[in-house]
């Protein structure tokens, strides 16, 4: 964590160390320990290729998704089609790509939802407290309660009928965006919606700790406005269980999102998603299993490399958790 | 605050929490457009519609649906569905939601079986090479999610070597659950392998375990003796929630192996606008819920007395 302010003296002391010494500070601690943890380090490295894949690799491909060749239907691996051919002659390799796309992007955006509400419920529970607190945490309680799949589908639901016809204003937005990212524009929110209550926790219980330091209580005798407490404070404190808890929120977001396509609630074809192409894939998979095998194999790594780079990155910034 | 108090207060809560999630959920589904008599394939004519709606009591304005609703709710009846008439909810509730609990249950003792051992031996091992390959067959059971593992099953068991049938439900005793029971049990089984883990490591760093081996006790009773008990404390916590999950959250196993329980129901049930089996499930499921995390909490204290109550 930030080293407190020290006074006097012992200053002068310090920055006599820090001449000899090269000083990393903590991130740079943080990056050296991560570096250490060769399955993180894997795990990033496949994130990148798989993030290569599905941001400069779609444009230079020789067909899109939807493209179909009704001559080569459910062919086997192949070099033309190294990963074969789907039922409607689609390359199953083009389709993993594009749902690369729709998967990392539902990992980012619901992560980003989770953060516009999660941070600052948790500080405003945190910071100050009393009745905010108590009416914050009910709102958690309650959702906890909810059972979540079957909520964020019913979000889901009343969202895609408000995207439906017509929208003006915000609304249009939304939904030019929802039609870009083949209907998820629901998933993102809900998915947001229902997860935000531990990144919420997390940051209100560090704030609640935070919030009685001496240094803390020092800026405050100085008079600083509570925005500048909480900017230049509580949040950088803050911000290490938040990197690791949105890490972590990643993969679940991405088996969410394949959970609801499998489903066939999810994206709306002939936009793919990996979760979709499983659920395509099982009629026929006795006869061809090369359908179900690459995009379970590669949901399940991608998801894999989040929890990896998750656990190392807990392990890197969290001194205390260290095992 | 003593404890019957707390006790009290905390069954209470449940009903100010029930209610909100009862409208919310009323809300979401009213605000939602579409109606339930849309959904075929032919239009309804607008005369039948009336007479529908009239007859079950959708022309009413939505705040007399809501309070007359949540009244028979409270009275057991939870109303007909629209996309079976013939059938109340209580009754497709009644059919549908024992068969995901026998599923839910019997994965939970697989998932407690197989978590506790694989996290025990881990951290006895602590960074030895059972820990490694244990820790990973932990992480993969996080990462892999239960649709696929049910087809993996079906497609090396079933169709491969014919050993389990590829399908349906006979109830609990029945070669039929092995295959849905064993993949919903993976994602618990590796949590509680994580947890199991982390917490025997704790507790066999304590200073009372040292005692116990200083006294000359071998591993084998130093572990069952003292230190299982305090590490299955959080365990045990994490298994109330994980409980009403694998209870209620068995949708994809459900319908991938065609199990005729409540999730496959709930699916349905919103695409076709069937608001009273929304409204029962959502209910049912966050009654589940709502009670295995007060279980927890009431339990922690009893088990762990170092915790003292509020």
């Amino acid at each position: 964590m930030q080293a407190t302010p020290q006074v006097g003296t012992s200053v002068a002391a310090a920055q006599a160390v820090a001449r000899e010494t090269k000083v990393i500070g903590f991130w740079g601690s943080a990056w050296r320990q991560f570096r250490r943890n060769r399955l993180a380090v894997v795990s990033a490295c496949f994130i990148v290729l798989i993030a290569i894949a599905a941001v400069i690799v779609p444009p230079l491909l020789p067909q899109t998704y939807a493209h179909q060749d009704l001559s080569v239907t459910l062919q086997g691996p192949s070099w033309r089609h190294p990963m074969g051919t789907d039922d409607l002659g689609r390359d199953v390799l083009t389709r993993m790509i594009f749902g690369a796309r729709i998967s990392l992007t539902v990992g980012v955006v619901v992560q980003l939802v989770i953060l516009a509400i999660g941070v600052p419920m948790g500080l405003a529970a945190g910071y100050l407290g009393g009745k905010v607190d108590m009416l914050i945490m009910r709102l958690v309680d309650v959702l906890y309660a909810m059972p979540n799949l079957l909520f964020v589908i019913l979000i889901m639901t009343f969202l895609r009928g408000q995207l439906g016809d017509e929208p003006s204003g915000a609304l249009k937005v939304l939904s030019d965006l929802d039609s870009k990212t083949g209907g998820l524009v629901g998933v993102y929110i809900g998915l947001g919606l229902v997860s935000w209550l531990t990144v919420a926790r997390i940051v209100r219980a560090s704030t609640l700790s935070l919030k009685e330091k001496e240094y803390i209580e020092a800026a405050r005798g100085l008079g600083a406005p509570g925005s500048q407490i909480i900017r230049k404070h509580l949040l950088p404190n803050t911000i290490a269980p938040i990197v690791v808890a949105t890490t972590l929120g990643i993969p679940g977001a991405i088996l969410y999102e394949a959970g609801i396509s499998f489903l066939g609630l999810g994206v709306i074809p002939p936009m793919p998603s990996w979760g979709l192409m499983i659920s395509d894939a099982l009629p026929e998979m006795r006869s061809h299993p090369h359908l179900l095998i690459f995009p379970a194999l590669v949901l399940s790594l991608t998801v894999l490399a989040f929890n990896f780079i998750g656990d190392g990155l807990r392990d890197a910034l969290d001194p205390w958790m260290k095992r | 605050m003593n404890r019957g108090a707390y006790i009290i207060r905390r069954v209470l809560l449940l009903i100010p929490t029930l209610l909100a999630i009862y409208t919310l959920t009323f809300l979401l589904i009213h605000a939602t457009p579409g109606g339930p008599w849309s959904q075929g394939e032919k239009p309804v004519p607008p005369l039948v519609l009336e007479r529908l709606n009239a007859a079950y009591g959708l022309d009413d304005p939505l705040w007399k649906q809501y309070v007359n609703y949540l009244g028979n709710a409270l009275q057991g009846d939870f109303g007909p569905s629209f996309a079976q008439r013939s059938r109340t909810v209580t009754d497709i509730i009644g059919q549908t939601f024992p068969v995901s609990l026998k599923l839910g249950l019997v994965a939970m003792v697989i998932a407690l079986v197989i978590g506790i051992t694989l996290g025990t031996i881990g951290a006895l091992k602590h960074n030895g090479f059972l820990d490694y390959v244990t820790s990973f067959v932990a992480i993969i059971g996080i990462s892999t999610p239960s649709y696929v593992v049910v087809s993996l099953l079906v497609l090396v068991l079933s169709s491969q070597f014919g050993w389990l049938p590829t399908g349906g439900w006979d109830g609990v005793v029945s070669t039929k659950i092995i295959i849905p029971a064993l993949a919903l049990s993976l994602y618990p089984s590796a949590v509680l392998a994580r947890y199991t883990r982390s917490s025997m490591l704790d507790v066999l760093n304590a200073d009372y375990i040292r005692t116990a081996r200083a006294k000359g006790l071998t591993q084998r009773m130093v572990v069952i003796r003292h230190a299982i008990r305090n590490a299955l404390i959080p365990v045990l916590t994490v298994s109330g929630v994980i409980l009403a999950d694998v209870i209620t959250g068995s949708f994809f196993v459900e319908s991938v192996y065609s199990v005729p329980g409540l999730g496959r129901y709930f699916v349905s049930s919103i695409s076709e606008r069937d608001y009273p089996v929304i409204l029962g499930t959502v209910l049912l499921f966050g009654f589940v819920i709502s009670v295995m995390n007060l279980i927890v909490d009431l339990l922690y204290p009893l088990l762990d007395p170092r915790i003292a109550t509020r």
